[in-house]
């Protein structure tokens, strides 16, 4: 197995230092063309190519770092983009947002390969705007020889100086007040008062002993043995245990985060039916697989998994255990207002120390 | 000047929807500003931004002289090695850093490396049971800590101070130095009384040169310092990203302006009160 730049490490380094791509208003007005914005390596080898030459579309290509880039580029008016990968929670935003166009199931067929557990996501209803592209769990990455029998609660990273100056947190505010909302027993989206202030005193009593809140290279930190415990999406760990067999993964039980990546329709685009053509595309059963295999992400796809070996189906990285998924939930957009206070106190959390 | 504009009209806005501002005209984002862990935030900055500032500045000015006396044709390579790393990116260069300063990275393998040697020595002449060095070697940790995060601004800023000190030095007249000499004057009595004061403006363009950048950096906090150390840049980014907050990312930006503003009027009133007084000599 390769060792790849995983889709939200290798943008976020070119939008720090302000490079971006833009699109200028209605340059890909063509009509044999699709404008699809995802994820940087969140595609197959060859989906882009084959559907290009099954269809005649041509594909204009551009990548994000993560979903607040994605929306902030939308926020000021669709630049032309047909197709898009927002997680749960911004799907839900941009819906409040009224960014998204409903989905023509019958321009969809392979719609019916997808797992029905799927089709009825609290972030959209009946799945009217969305199509479910990749799912997986936020947990701990952790080093076996270094750490003490198996990691199995949230304690050890967010309520202990067990591993001191041996943890990485992540640099998401949400994520990381959300993981504490799940160790103290609460649902990661039930956003009080009460319970933000209890999450923000855990983490700023818990800071001394993190060494970094990680901008999405957490994995990274943990294969070059700078720590020993890092909070992480499972698809980043997963890249550095290929490297390095030392490397676990566990959602505490406790329960971690639920991701979801689903393939929607941005208001504005202009080559609606090609949208849909590279949608179904997407659903078809092997090209589903040749996603997976490449990169690495659980597929809701029924047709793709029946493609699929066992060394995929059975990944405890990949598809975590019945237990730590039941415990575990999806992140639902919090509203305007907790955005800002979830703000706040990152501010505050960062401020400390 | 457009885009600053928008920026000051966004500063007095409130976001009326997750994709509309609107401007009323309140002052609540700034009033905001002035919250107890913004103003935490902005003292670290400031105080980050000073001593990385003065740094540059000592390191800078004998780099400078060796620069400014040297002869001519050393003088063109010895400026070609100042502007060497200017033709990698940033990105690069600060993750350079990190994998030099990590707590297994090569300075701390140096260290390592030092350590055993000078331990072995002591050893060696008998001393080894005293443990003058510890038990064991305990790598320095860099990233993460203050520390590290003024040392990347150096990185980064250094240049920008040599610059300038050298280009005053340069066309300073040598005569006043062999006269301060002498005339009785020591080697320190003629750097401190003569030469520093002659190179002044080169040194006061270099203090604002490396202080205005420093004030806003956000990559070196975020990549030296882990997340940890946190400037008032960091909070500006969030704004504009997950917290979606444009009126407050504005205004924030816009006080960080201000600062500038008003460092560069200083300045202008030091020129002007430096030519008032030679005017008069």
């Amino acid at each position: 197995m390769s060792i790849r730049i995983n889709r939200r490490q290798f943008l976020t380094g070119t939008a720090a230092v302000g490079v971006s791509f833009t699109l200028p208003n209605g340059v890909f007005a063509d009509a044999g063309k699709v404008n699809f914005y995802n994820w940087d390596t969140y595609i197959g080898e060859n989906t882009i190519s084959e559907f290009e030459s099954a269809t005649g579309i041509k594909v204009q290509y551009d990548l994000y770092a993560d979903n607040d880039e994605l929306f902030a580029k939308l926020k000021g008016g669709n630049p032309g983009y047909d197709l898009i990968i927002p997680s749960g929670d911004y799907i839900e935003q941009m819906l409040d947002a009224d960014m998204l166009l409903p989905l023509d199931m019958s321009k969809i067929p392979n719609a019916k390969n997808i797992d029905p557990a799927f089709m009825n996501p609290s972030f959209d209803p009946g799945r009217k705007y969305s199509l479910p592209y990749m799912w997986g769990t936020i947990g701990i990455g952790y080093r076996k020889s270094a750490v003490d029998g198996e990691i199995t609660s949230w304690a050890d990273m967010l309520d202990s100086d067990k591993y001191a100056g041996r943890i990485a947190l992540m640099n998401e505010s949400k994520t990381v007040l959300q993981m504490a909302l799940k160790y103290m027993g609460k649902s990661l989206n039930d956003w009080t008062d009460e319970n933000l202030a209890a999450a923000e005193a855990l983490l700023i009593k818990q800071k001394p002993h993190v060494t970094a809140f990680a901008q999405d290279n957490g994995q990274d930190l943990l294969l070059a043995g700078e720590v020993d415990l890092a909070m992480e999406w499972n698809g980043d760990i997963l890249q550095v245990m290929e490297e390095d067999d030392d490397i676990g993964y566990v959602v505490p039980k406790e329960g971690g985060l639920l991701w979801e990546d689903a393939v929607c329709i941005p208001k504005g685009g202009e080559n609606f039916d090609n949208a849909h053509a590279m949608i179904n595309h997407l659903m078809d059963g092997a090209v589903g697989a040749g996603i997976a295999s490449f990169i690495n992400y659980a597929t809701p796809n029924k047709a793709a998994q029946a493609l699929m070996d066992k060394d995929y189906l059975e990944n405890p990285a990949i598809f975590p255990s019945e237990e730590s998924t039941s415990a575990s939930e999806a992140s639902v957009y919090a509203g305007a207002e907790w955005v800002r206070k979830i703000d706040e106190s990152w501010t505050r959390i960062k401020a400390a120390g | 000047m457009v885009p600053l504009g928008i920026i000051f009209m966004y500063s007095f806005g409130e976001n009326v929807s997750l994709v509309e501002v609107k401007t009323t005209w309140t002052f609540d984002n700034y009033k905001r500003i002035f919250e107890p862990e913004l103003m935490t935030l902005l003292w670290r900055t400031l105080w980050i931004s000073i001593l990385a500032t003065a740094i540059c500045i000592v390191v800078a000015f004998p780099v400078a002289l060796v620069i400014a006396t040297a002869s001519p044709s050393s003088k063109a390579w010895l400026l070609l090695l100042i502007m060497l790393p200017f033709w990698t990116n940033l990105l690069i260069r600060t993750y350079s850093l990190l994998n030099i300063l990590g707590t297994r990275g090569r300075l701390n393998e140096l260290l390592g490396w030092i350590w055993l040697r000078t331990n072995d020595f002591l050893t060696f002449v008998g001393a080894g049971d005293l443990g003058l060095l510890g038990a064991k070697f305990v790598p320095i940790k860099f990233l993460g800590t203050p520390g590290g995060v003024v040392l990347g601004i150096v990185y980064v800023s250094l240049p920008f101070a040599i610059l300038p000190i050298y280009s005053a030095l340069e066309r300073m007249d040598t005569s006043y130095l062999e006269a301060s000499m002498d005339l009785g004057a020591g080697q320190l009595q003629t750097f401190f009384r003569i030469l520093v004061p002659l190179a002044m403006p080169g040194i006061l363009t270099a203090f604002i040169i490396t202080f205005i950048p420093a004030l806003g950096q956000f990559l070196t906090p975020e990549l030296l310092g882990r997340g940890q150390v946190d400037m008032i840049a960091n909070v500006i980014q969030r704004q504009f990203k997950g917290a979606n907050d444009w009126p407050f990312g504005s205004a924030l930006s816009l006080m960080l302006l201000y600062v500038t503003f008003i460092l560069l009027a200083l300045r202008a009133f030091g020129d002007a009160a430096r030519s008032k007084r030679e005017a008069n000599l």
